[in-house]
């Protein structure tokens, strides 16, 4: 199902929470929702799910106007973040809830409804839990479960908060890359919300990357890593190092010192944004950009430098990746060429 | 959950912290025996005291003139009459509590409102009046003089000295039990399992009946079941509503002060059997679903 935002607005008190939101959503993609907390990615997906309103603006489901249905109505699978599951009933009646609950008119015959769990617990391959108690599972397990339940009522769209959040890293792991593969199984249009980069870039079709309410960019994982529509994307997704500067007539200053760097378009105070490993560590007097180097850790196979580089007004420490092997002592003055970068107006 | 987890994963680790730290495993106490016992003592003794021999006596006293006198007072017109008006005004109260606690649990526990807070306290009211306080103001609005009163007794309703103002008393009076067990517990869960139940397909009542009423159903029960230990055995503000007219407004505290007042001690303890028989029926059932609550708490 494809589904259309159109500028969607939420506050909360005066809390901004969406700001003018618009965003398509392709039939059968699975897309997530990126972002620090308080950034709005969770209210827009509670909108999309019925469980919160706008206060304006629009939302359709496949052309049609979903805010003038119920949540009953849109057939929305919601996976919670801590679970939700019905902490009386088995892992069976959990998924079998939605079909039971459906009237007497449109509702399966008992035998179907057993034939449908049993078919959804193979799915979530945890077939021998059907007698369990959710308190008697792991997170992992639960989160399965809650899973299996939201896709038992055959949803139009599979919106999942955070559903690997209170999962320990490791099992976060296996789970996400289990859902892109279940997700490449059903196909059915899924938004996930997440704070977690790595998981985001990892199992999305396409990211939404979002910041004080607002969407700072929409593309696929290597857009959003490789060419950062705003400071704030740069900043967000991946590690970033940046540098005060500032741009005179097309010429670019750090501190004192001229840059060598394009900043097409960019006038004033600007800030140079570079991923550690895209910075050449140079003899100095080669590049515009010297400092000190403050401090060496190792990192497997890797070395991390931080470097104090003189700025306007004071210095910055920047941090650079350095293969093992060719560390550079502490103390010692070094040339940073960035290799590749972007340039934002401060 | 959580909390009960830590506790239990701190408890092992005092375990093997003890088992490392002596080679003789010893229990940790820091109060020497002669401190302990003289606690333990004054403990039982105070409970024995003030508890434990009263009810006895209750009951020896209802005895005091055999089996046949014990009957004697239970199944006499008057006192039958005070048990079924006891029984009937709980059992009225009861339902209505059960109706405005859900309601009031609900709305506190899971919707955000100004005056919240409020209401909060307005609930706990009832436990900080005097019952009498209480039996005054209701006389007052819907006495003879009262402020609904002409209203009521020109249409032909009497609700001072009859069955609605004793009702109406024990309601007051009641209320909190039953929000007050709620309240917590609902907080504690959230609503993210009517959510889950809603976005599922279920309809408002099917959420109620099959996810919030299983979730909470044995603190309902017991704060029901304090609700009726308490409703039974209001006194003070019923003894101002009722009028006391024998075989007509006299709940079983009532008519237990009555016989006392005549002297007919042996009737007046064997009334008093039967509250104290609910108190202890009270006591045993309210253990089994304080088990049952912690049974459902770690999961």
């Amino acid at each position: 199902m494809k589904i259309d935002v159109n500028a969607v607005s939420k506050t909360f008190g005066t809390f901004r929470a969406l700001d003018n939101i618009n965003l398509n959503i392709k039939s059968g993609e699975l897309i997530s929702l990126l972002g620090p907390s308080g950034s709005g990615k969770t209210s827009l997906l509670r909108i999309i799910a019925g469980l919160e309103w706008p206060d304006s603006g629009d939302i359709r489901f496949d052309g049609e106007d979903a805010l003038s249905l119920t949540v009953k109505e849109r057939d929305v699978g919601f996976v919670f973040q801590h679970y939700a599951l019905f902490r009386h009933l088995t892992v069976a009646d959990n998924i079998a809830f939605g079909l039971r609950v459906r009237p007497r008119k449109v509702r399966k015959p008992e035998f179907a409804i057993r034939q449908k769990v049993e078919e959804l617990l193979n799915l979530v391959q945890i077939a021998s839990l059907a007698d369990r108690y959710p308190s008697q599972l792991s997170g992992g397990q639960r989160q399965r479960v809650a899973l299996a339940r939201a896709l038992a009522i055959e949803p139009r769209v599979l919106l999942l908060d955070e559903p690997f959040g209170a999962l320990d890293a490791k099992v976060r792991k296996d789970l996400r890359r289990w859902l892109r593969g279940l997700h490449n199984e059903l196909h059915v249009t899924s938004i996930l919300v997440t704070h977690d980069q790595e998981e985001a870039l990892e199992v999305s079709d396409r990211v939404v990357v979002m910041g004080h309410g607002k969407i700072e960019q929409v593309g696929t994982p290597s857009d959003v890593y490789d060419s950062p529509a705003s400071a704030f994307v740069h900043d967000f997704i991946g590690e970033s190092v940046a540098l005060p500067i500032t741009v005179e007539n097309g010429v670019a200053r750090v501190g004192e010192r001229k840059l060598s760097i394009n900043a097409d378009g960019i006038s004033g105070a600007a800030r140079l944004f570079v991923r550690p490993h895209d910075i050449e560590i140079a003899q100095p007097g080669l590049s515009a950009i010297e400092g000190q180097v403050l401090a060496v850790r190792r990192f497997g196979p890797i070395h991390r430098v931080d470097i104090s580089v003189p700025v306007d007004g004071g210095r910055t420490t920047i941090e650079a990746s350095v293969p093992a092997g060719q560390e550079p002592k502490i103390g010692e003055t070094l040339g940073l060429i960035p290799e590749r970068y972007r340039v934002f107006a401060a | 959950m959580g909390h009960v987890m830590t506790s239990v994963s701190a408890t092992i680790l005092e375990a093997e912290f003890a088992a490392q730290a002596s080679v003789i495993p010893r229990p940790v106490r820091t109060e020497p025996a002669p401190v302990r016992w003289a606690l333990i003592t004054i403990a039982l003794s105070f409970l024995s005291l003030f508890i434990v021999l009263p009810l006895i006596s209750v009951f020896q006293q209802a005895f005091s003139r055999g089996w046949e006198v014990y009957v004697a007072a239970l199944v006499e017109p008057d006192a039958w009459h005070a048990i079924q008006l006891t029984l009937t005004a709980s059992a009225i109260s009861l339902v209505l509590n059960v109706a405005f606690g859900l309601v009031a649990a609900w709305s506190i526990a899971k919707f955000e409102f100004r005056g919240k807070g409020f209401l909060l306290t307005l609930i706990d009211l009832p436990f900080s009046v005097s019952p009498v306080v209480v039996g005054l103001v209701f006389v007052l609005l819907f006495g003879a003089q009262g402020f609904f009163g002409y209203w009521f007794i020109d249409n032909g309703y009497k609700i001072i000295f009859a069955l609605p103002g004793i009702v109406l008393a024990t309601v007051f009076v009641t209320f909190p039990f039953v929000a007050r067990e709620l309240i917590p517990l609902m907080q504690e869960q959230g609503t993210a399992e009517e959510e889950a139940a809603i976005t599922l397909g279920a309809s408002g009542w099917q959420t109620f009946l099959k996810v919030t009423l299983p979730n909470i159903k044995w603190a309902l029960l017991y704060g029901v079941l304090l609700c009726n230990a308490r409703a039974m055995g209001e006194f003070g503000a019923v003894s101002v509503v009722s009028g006391h007219i024998r075989g007509e407004t006299n709940t079983m505290p009532l008519h237990v002060e009555i016989l006392y007042n005549e002297y007919q001690f042996a009737a007046a303890f064997a009334v008093a059997s039967l509250l104290a028989l609910l108190a202890l029926v009270t006591l045993i059932l309210k253990s089994i679903l304080e088990y049952r609550l912690a049974e459902d708490h770690k999961r």
